[in-house]
Parts: C-alpha cells; sequence; structure tokens
C-alpha cells in the first residue's frame, strides 16, 4: 500500500491544529452523522423484520409485485457508483483533476439511472393502486387469495416498501446534490492530494446510501 | 485522533476492481439463492450474504479497514444499538402467547 504524504502548508481553519487536524475532525463528524443514519433506517428494518414475522403471508405475497430484475438493476447501478466515488478520492490523491471530475460525474449520472428506474416502479405500482396502508386500492387475484388465508393487510407491505424505499431515495437526491456540489469545487481545481476532505466526507455518505441498498434490495424484492 | 503522521492511504486501483466484481458476483448469489424455497432460513441466508457485501463496502470503499479503530468502534456501537433494538423487539413478537390479531 503507499501513502500520500499530506501537506504542511494547507491553510487550515484557525480552530484547528494543522490540515490533519482539520480533516480528520470533519471525517469524525461525518462518522457521526453516518451512526444516526444507521439508528433511522434501523428502526424501519427492525419493523419490517417483525411485522415479516406476524404476517409472513402479507409480505410473500407483497414481494410478488416487485420486479427483481430492476431492483437488482439498481443495485448494480448503486455499487458501480460506489466504486466512481472511491476512485474519485483515489485520484485527488493523485493531484488527477480530469479524472477526479469524470469519476464524480459517472456517479452522478448513476444517481439518475438510480432515480429514473425508481420512478418507473412508483408509477407502475401507484397505477396499480399498490398504495400504502388504507389508500391500497388494488383488486387483484392475489388480495382474494390472501384473504382466503385470512389476512387483509396486503397495504402493510406497501407502507413498508414506500417508506423504506422513500427515506433511501431522498438520501440518494440528497446525495447527488452533494456530488453536484463537489463537481463545482473540483472543476474550480480545489481538491488535491493535501485537500480533498469533502470528496472523502460525501464519499461516505454516498457509500452509506449504497449500503443500506445492499439490505432494502434482498428483503423487499428478493425475500418478501 | 486519527492517523499521527498526516498520511492517508491510498488502496491500489486493482483491489478496488476486484471488490466491485466481489460485490456484483456476491449480488449474483443473492439472486440466485432466493429462487430456491428455504422457508425462514431464506431471510437468514439475504442478510447473511447483504452483511458480508456491506463488509466489504465499509473496509475498502470507506476505508475502515485502513483507518484509526476508532471510526470501526463508533460503527460497531450503531449496530451493536440495533442488535439490541432488534433482539427484544422480536423476543416480545415471538413469545406472545396471544396469536396475532387477523386485520
Amino acid at each position: 500500500m503507499s501513502t500520500v504524504k499530506t501537506s504542511e502548508h494547507r491553510h487550515h481553519a484557525h480552530h484547528f491544529d494543522s490540515a490533519e487536524h482539520e480533516y480528520q475532525s470533519s471525517k469524525f463528524g461525518t462518522w457521526l452523522f453516518l451512526v444516526t443514519e444507521i439508528i433511522m433506517f434501523g428502526g424501519l428494518f427492525v419493523g419490517y423484520i417483525l411485522f415479516h414475522e406476524l404476517f409472513k403471508e402479507t409480505f410473500k405475497v407483497g414481494a410478488t409485485f416487485l420486479d427483481w430484475k430492476l431492483g437488482a438493476l439498481n443495485t448494480v447501478v448503486l455499487l458501480f457508483s460506489s466504486l466512481t466515488m472511491a476512485l474519485s478520492i483515489y485520484y485527488a490523491q493523485q493531484n488527477n483533476k480530469k479524472l477526479v471530475l469524470t469519476n464524480l460525474y459517472i456517479t452522478l449520472a448513476c444517481g439518475f439511472v438510480f432515480l429514473i428506474v425508481k420512478y418507473f416502479e412508483y408509477t407502475h405500482k401507484i397505477h396499480e393502486g399498490l398504495l400504502p396502508g388504507r389508500y391500497f386500492a388494488y383488486d387483484g387475484p392475489e388480495v382474494a387469495a390472501l384473504k382466503e388465508l385470512g389476512f387483509s393487510n396486503l397495504g402493510l407491505y406497501f407502507s413498508f416498501y414506500f417508506t423504506m424505499t422513500g427515506l433511501h431515495g431522498s438520501h440518494v437526491i440528497a446525495g447527488m446534490a452533494l456530488i453536484a456540489w463537489l463537481i463545482v469545487r473540483a472543476h474550480k481545481g480545489e481538491f488535491n492530494s493535501s485537500y480533498y476532505t469533502p470528496l472523502e466526507c460525501v464519499g461516505l455518505f454516498w457509500h452509506l446510501v449504497d449500503l443500506i441498498w445492499i439490505y432494502l434490495f434482498p428483503l423487499l424484492y428478493l425475500v418478501g | 485522533m486519527g492517523q499521527q503522521h498526516g498520511e492517508h492511504h491510498t488502496i491500489p486501483l486493482s483491489l478496488y476492481y476486484k471488490i466491485l466484481g466481489l460485490l456484483l458476483f456476491l449480488t449474483v448469489i443473492t439472486v440466485a439463492v432466493a429462487q430456491v424455497d428455504f422457508g425462514a432460513l431464506n431471510t437468514v441466508i439475504a442478510m447473511a450474504i447483504a452483511s458480508i457485501k456491506a463488509g466489504f463496502v465499509l473496509a475498502y470503499f470507506m476505508h475502515l479497514k485502513y483507518d484509526d479503530k476508532l471510526y470501526w468502534v463508533l460503527f460497531g456501537t450503531a449496530v451493536f444499538f440495533l442488535i439490541v433494538l432488534f433482539f427484544f423487539s422480536w423476543l416480545d413478537i415471538v413469545t406472545r402467547i396471544n396469536p396475532p390479531s387477523i386485520l
């Protein structure tokens, strides 16, 4: 493993001892924020698993309404964008402005692809009446079959589906806004081997968004 | 706090590509395994594979492997309390004497 020496000369905010101190403090703050994110999403995951335990049939039928191919496509898109995000930091460490920008643009484009796929999934479900809770309006044979088993709460599955993917999707949008901000700063040539803190911190956030999707995909699309 | 000498690790490019390859491979495995009916084990298997993937993302993409141990502890604390939340809530659900109300 090679290492990059951080420059002693970079100007840092006066309340930090050094540029390194500033970098580590920013990163620590970002990780603390990620912890709050894990707890927020974690509550939903725990809720999902518990209700799944109570209403196995409901969740099983609910999952059949999702197209796992679209979920898998979005998984691949997010994993790939995680790589390009990490590469943008790698190239900042190499002082390669052009490739920092290229990788940031690819990451942003992946975010768009993810949202477009999500848009098609959402509109399809809304059109079919596969809506959360009491707004559930779908009336197909699956609903009748489920009623035979004694369950008429398919809307519960879609409450979880829309809440979890919606919260995740809003994080994708926030991440994209942050990446756009990084692109503006990268164009100004602000990132190099001695200063790439914003890349690192937004990168950590973007990877977390990817991390949550890694769990959401099998839970919602595959297992049900 | 942090690495003392102001040195940041750079992970070689080839390793990044290998990690992505591994993550994509595990995604294929996840989809393939889900097609087989293992009953309740399906959820467990899916979550286990997801956790392996999450581990790779954390260790390499998020650089935890090369960072100060402090970040591992911070992240681990969040996961630990999540497990506590899950475990006791789950105990409540599975040990209830009354059958769940049918909606």
